[in-house]
């Protein structure tokens, strides 16, 4: 089930330093939306704000209409928001297996159980198998997370968001430092997964941006520069100065 | 459980059931309950990751409520010393309520600081505590109807309570809770992501510590019939990080034999020389240099064997981007 995602005025200060300055962005339900821009343009603190890492100075994002800027990041990904780190965070010393059973036991209050035995666990593991085969890491369920290649890593980075059945998906640069194999693996994946979701993506990669964003927001440092379809923003002549020029 | 393992716990309890023969039953029943004092801290520790230089505020807090119940209301044991442990939880509530919301070297700076606190108040509060003189006659009173002034009956009733004290400690380690707080020492952004209230569990993992250590507190009063301000200063701190790096953190049994091999070097040595301290610390910096792990997690990693939830040291921070 989907969730609209609003972003109102939203400005982030650090001692002086605006690295979000009035930023306004709506993704209705089930959209998929790029988030593009040069390095240093607010992508990843935009993300901070959305998944509740950071406050805003100013300005309010809303899920749904309602107010979830200030939440701390636990309460904002219980409701429904799951977020995907730009580079690989998983837990490196728990199995692959693991590391998707974590994921999938936050949803209940079984964490708290200290004691009762961790076979309780066992229950999630048809879940956690599937989720595995989705994202094609089947094969070494029961390898250490930090034994992984770069790709597969970013697999379970994946497969974790994944797990929090969530309505609304932050993706954080899933596609960085892919093969072009791969890039087009992942592509179909958040294609799959993206159906009824509402999806937030910042890429640089202007391929997959123009082959899943429905919409497209342009930062340029911490301001909006522009908001539109990929074939607009590619004709728009402030985007191109500024961005697309530069780019792949 | 392999065959091997079986019969590595029958010797250990074995070893157990027959120490009174080879030490003091005492000291002995010392070694016990300093050993589920490390077995707590290193639940903090080795599990979830966080390093308290203020663990005696909680240890010293169960001996001086288990002193008071059982000189001024005669409370038999083991209901002092669990009433220690209560006490100390709740003691460990508004403490590491505060502290946690730092990390690392910060965290434990607090911890001291808090300990030091508490240290300062046994002193004052010379009504309650003694202040310098400390609680001196605390019965060994009853357990149960049977008589525990007998150090060795007092050794075997305070195996039992161990026991089953350490038996929750590792039943900790390996239920959903204890896999949680290994995530959550692995990556604390990743865990807040998924939906963990992650301050939440590590004050639980601290409360739960603080209360073990205050049983242990408890336990150890009984057992010396007096309790002073060592109890609460911070070289008891220092001595329980000690015990569980020497042993191994994050192992079952590593807290357990650090404990043993402390206390029985201090007494060893303390017959013919006052600088046990100074020994005990070179073998320390000997076996930390040697063995990073500790003797007991050294032995598991040759003998091949996993502990449960891979220790070790906890990971590094992660950089977010930008971090609140």
């Amino acid at each position: 089930m989907a969730a609209t995602l609003e972003v109102r005025g939203l400005t982030r200060e650090f001692r002086g330093f605006r690295a979000l300055n009035g930023v306004n962005l709506r993704v209705d339900e089930g959209v998929i939306h790029g988030v593009i821009g040069p390095n240093g343009a607010g992508k990843t603190t935009l993300f901070n704000v959305l998944s509740g890492f950071l406050k805003p100075t100013q300005g309010q994002v809303l899920l749904n209409g309602r107010v979830i800027s200030g939440l701390p990041p636990h309460e904002i990904a219980r409701l429904g928001v799951a977020r995907s780190f730009q580079i690989s965070s998983v837990f490196p010393h728990m199995t692959v297996l693991d590391n998707i059973r974590v994921a999938l036991s936050a949803r209940t209050s079984l964490g708290y159980a200290f004691w009762r035995s961790d076979r309780i666990l066992d229950r999630f593991r048809g879940e956690a198998e599937e989720l595995l085969a989705a994202v094609g890491l089947a094969p070494v369920a029961g390898r250490e997370a930090a034994t992984l290649g770069y790709g597969q890593k970013r697999a379970l980075e994946i497969g974790l968001t994944l797990a929090l059945r969530p309505n609304v998906l932050l993706l954080d640069e899933p596609t960085a430092g892919l093969s072009a194999h791969d890039v087009a693996r992942v592509v179909e994946s958040i294609r799959r997964v993206a159906a009824g979701r509402t999806v937030v993506l910042v890429e640089h990669n202007m391929g997959v941006v123009a082959a899943l964003s429905h919409r497209i927001t342009v930062l340029q440092r911490g301001r909006v520069l522009a908001e539109g379809t990929y074939a607009e923003l590619r004709a728009d002549p402030a985007v191109i100065e500024a961005y697309l020029g530069g780019a792949a | 459980m392999t065959a091997r393992r079986r019969i590595g716990w029958s010797l250990l309890g074995a070893a157990a059931l027959v120490l009174p023969l080879v030490v003091y039953p005492v000291l002995g029943a010392d070694i016990l309950a300093w050993a589920l004092f490390a077995a707590a801290f290193d639940l903090l520790l080795g599990h979830t990751g966080l390093l308290s230089f203020g663990h005696a505020a909680y240890f010293g807090c169960g001996a001086y409520v288990a002193a008071l119940l059982a000189t001024r209301l005669q409370a038999p044991f083991p209901l002092n010393a669990l009433a220690g442990g209560v006490a100390a939880g709740i003691l460990s509530l508004p403490l590491m309520g505060l502290s946690i919301r730092r990390k690392g070297i910060y965290f434990a700076m607090i911890t001291l600081a808090f300990a030091q606190m508490v240290y300062y108040i046994a002193n004052q509060w010379r009504g309650v505590t003694g202040g310098e003189n400390g609680i001196t006659g605390v019965p060994r009173g009853h357990a149960f109807g049977v008589s525990l002034v007998s150090s060795t009956v007092f050794y075997y009733a305070t195996l039992v309570l161990v026991t089953l004290a350490l038996l929750l400690c590792w039943r900790i380690v390996r239920s959903p809770f204890g896999r949680i707080l290994v995530a959550i020492r692995e990556n604390e952004a990743r865990a807040q992501s998924l939906g963990y209230a992650v301050g939440r569990y590590k004050l639980i993992a601290a409360m739960l510590s603080g209360a073990l250590a205050g049983l242990a507190g408890g336990i150890w009063v009984i057992n010396h019939g007096f309790v002073g301000l060592d109890a609460v200063h911070w070289s008891t701190s220092g001595t329980v990080v000690i015990m569980t790096l020497l042993g191994g953190m994050g192992t079952r049994l590593g807290p357990v034999v650090g404990a043993a091999l402390v206390i029985a070097l201090r007494d060893a040595i303390s017959a013919w020389t006052d600088a046990w301290g100074v020994v005990t610390g070179i073998i320390f910096i000997a076996v930390i240099l040697a063995f990073r792990r500790g003797i007991v997690g050294t032995l598991e990693g040759a003998l091949g064997r996993r502990a449960a939830p891979a220790p070790a040291v906890p990971a590094p921070e992660r950089p977010l981007g930008t971090i609140r």
